[in-house]
């Protein structure tokens, strides 16, 4: 850490010239400390709408029962499953961010892991009740547990993967929270020691009397690391055994053994774009351009290409397979997936999942805010079509054409998913307002060696090799936080 | 005697404040505990704390999990009700791997770090023990016990050489204290 140069190659986490410790606290906790502008004013109405007309569908729903949506004898899952696995699949960025890149000790995770963990929970907070909704019964909802019961103590089915999934699920749930809080401790310490007054009293309870002593940081650390290394088997074995719940059946076009690294791939995808989705526009509003900076938007960009292109790998290799197979309902249900009624579906999945995403190549719309965002959005477009079509698109055509159906959403079913999305933002928004969206700690660690000041300096100092100088200055072309003139004297 | 109970260096730079342990340590002044407002590595080296052995225990915990899974497993679906599902065996374990695999994860990540909080004594509603608002900040702060190390100038001396802004001495142990 501080004292050890960084190479001059690399490009800073942090830019601007006047960063201080005192400056990064002052900067993330902006949003916290002061009161809110009109524009998460607006932001917050409309997504509170939105979460109102979640409790609405789904009271409504658990009131009349499953019978409120469009399933019929032959689709009988659709919009619930399809919502369930496309929040379940933006959650994972979150954990891929905070775990898996402290593995690979990727420095540049440290601005972006709080939210995106925040994004987690609040993501599988609403995969969760899409869960306990299409159980029909909710409160019975208990019955997924293994409880003794006075049925001559007959447990669940443990070779079933939908109690494999309760088990998953509750799992991610859970300790993704316990992460995310441990992790923001420090932080609320830092809110608790600047506030005077109630906002005291509240985070000094909420800080767990954290006081950054050397002992708490080094079990911290320790912790950190080993929750990462948990983590990150956790969240591959949580999007597998999601991917189960359809992978053991024997429906045609489910029955693949290729689902688990298809669908934990497709996952990181969804969840990477949302994650850009809210960063990009957090970042410009709560004004945290050198903390998240074009090096991060870039990187998530080009994890995008990566594991959107596995994924356009999968739907090849899933329709080779079909054909390879030699099984008809194996390669009807492939053709009907792209030629049947719903081809739209097909392609629209096709377009925003394969596609589009290969612009991401050109660096001027890698390195384009609006192009960027807009297409992060494109891809959890496709993400849900990609759900859409696993699904209804599989049962909708079954072994006897007289039951053939189609699926037709009712009112329920749309207000239950538009409400859902309304509830996360809800959350996502409460939180900026309340915690800090990066963390602290772990951008003051970068300060002294990865930022753009550190590296100005070791320039200034004139040991380093001309032609890296030239290359680093290069690189920082592609910042919009960057003053480019000051490089132009050197 | 003075009434004083802790010196506190603040500094300003975490390469100056391990400069400025190294300094008190010279000269013989131990020093009660550094609070910092983000992991200084290698800091444990300098001051003595021994590796933390939170792994071991996450380690067994995560075995219990396991072991637990297997159990609850085994008892419901191999003793107390076999449910015959086209004959198959009811100790089915490829079936059970999944269930064991979450709960040793939720068990090792609720002990260890349940496990932390009793270590470090960090709980909901705990009254924190600050002894400098800007600890959690940014000061990175040495403290030393002012009763047992008497030389109080002499210590003032050292922190301010080794580039402390501020040098306080605090004669409540913690100022967070209502």
């Amino acid at each position: 850490m501080s004292g050890h140069n960084e190479s001059i190659l690399r490009e800073p986490l942090i830019t601007g010239d006047n960063i201080t410790y005192a400056k990064i606290t002052d900067d993330i906790l902006m949003p916290v400390e002061n009161k809110p502008n009109k524009a998460w004013w607006i932001g917050f109405i409309v997504s509170a709408l939105g979460a109102l007309l979640w409790v609405v569908a789904v009271s409504y729903t658990f009131w009349n029962g499953i019978g409120s949506w469009g399933l019929n004898k032959t689709v009988g899952w659709a919009w619930d499953i399809t919502g369930f696995v496309w929040w379940v699949g933006i959650g994972h960025a979150g954990t891929l961010i905070s775990a898996v890149l402290l593995l690979f000790r990727q420095n540049w995770r440290n601005s972006i892991n709080r939210s995106a963990e925040a994004m987690t929970i609040f993501a599988v907070i609403c995969a969760a009740t899409y869960v306990v909704s299409h159980m029909g019964r909710p409160w019975l909802a208990y019955w997924v547990l293994p409880l003794p019961n006075q049925f001559g103590s007959l447990w669940v089915n443990f070779n079933s993967p939908l109690v494999w999934d309760m088990f998953a699920i509750s799992t991610y749930f859970s300790v993704s929270l316990l992460f995310w809080y441990t992790g923001l401790l420090p932080d609320i310490a830092t809110i608790r020691d600047r506030a005077v007054g109630t906002r005291r009293k509240i985070y000094s309870i909420f800080s767990f009397g954290w006081t950054g002593s050397v002992k708490t940081w080094q079990r911290f650390e320790a912790v950190s690391l080993i929750l990462a290394g948990i983590s990150t088997p956790l969240v591959l074995s949580v999007h597998t055994i999601v991917s189960m719940d359809f992978a053991t059946s024997v429906i045609p076009g489910w029955h693949t053994t290729i689902f688990p690294p298809y669908f934990v791939a497709g996952a990181i995808f969804s969840g990477f774009a949302m994650v850009l989705t809210l960063l990009l526009v957090a970042r410009k509003v709560l004004g945290l351009e050198n903390y998240i900076t074009m090096f991060h938007i870039e990187s998530m960009n080009k994890i995008i290409i990566l594991t959107g292109s596995i994924v356009g790998v999968a739907y090849l290799t899933e329709f080779f397979i079909a054909w390879y197979s030699g099984s008809e309902y194996e390669q009807y249900a492939f053709i009907n997936r792209s030629t049947g009624p719903y081809w739209w579906s097909y392609w629209m999945m096709m377009t925003c999942n394969v596609i589009s995403p290969q612009l991401l190549w050109f660096k001027k719309i890698r390195l384009s805010i609006k192009a960027t965002w807009i297409l992060s959005i494109v891809v959890n477009v496709g993400m849900w079509f990609e759900r859409f079509v696993i699904i209804v698109t599989s049962l909708h055509r079954d072994y006897i054409p007289s039951s053939w159906a189609m699926f037709y959403p009712t009112w329920v079913d749309v207000s239950v998913f538009v409400g859902s999305i309304g509830l996360f933002f809800t959350l996502f928004l409460l939180f900026l307002r309340v915690l800090p969206s990066i963390a602290i700690a772990e951008v003051k660690l970068l300060l002294k060696s990865a930022s753009e000041q550190a590296k100005m300096k070791q320039i200034k100092e004139g040991h380093e090799n001309k032609e890296y100088v030239a290359e680093y200055v290069e690189s920082l072309q592609k910042f919009d936080s960057v003053k480019q003139e000051d490089y132009a004297k050197i | 005697m003075s009434d004083i109970k802790y010196i506190l260096g603040s500094f300003g730079d975490p390469d100056e404040m391990m400069h400025g342990i190294e300094k008190l340590q010279e000269n013989g002044v131990s020093i009660y505990d550094v609070y910092t407002p983000m992991p200084i590595h290698g800091i444990e080296a300098k001051l003595g704390i021994k590796r933390s052995r939170i792994d071991i225990a996450a380690f067994c915990f995560g075995i219990t999990g396991t072991c637990a899974a297997f159990a609850l497993i085994y008892f419901c679906a191999v003793i107390d009700w076999k449910v015959n599902i086209g004959g198959k065996p009811s100790f089915a374990l490829p079936d059970f791997i999944p269930i064991m695999f979450e709960l040793t994860v939720l068990f090792c990540a609720f002990g260890m770090v349940l496990t932390y909080y009793a270590s470090t004594h960090l709980f909901p509603g705990r009254a924190p023990r600050v002894m400098d608002l800007r600890a959690t900040d940014d000061r990175f702060v040495i403290a030393v016990d002012a009763k047992d190390n008497t030389a109080h100038t002499v210590i003032d001396g050292l922190l301010k050489d080794a580039g402390a802004l501020e040098v306080k001495y605090n004669e409540r142990k913690y100022i967070s204290y209502e």
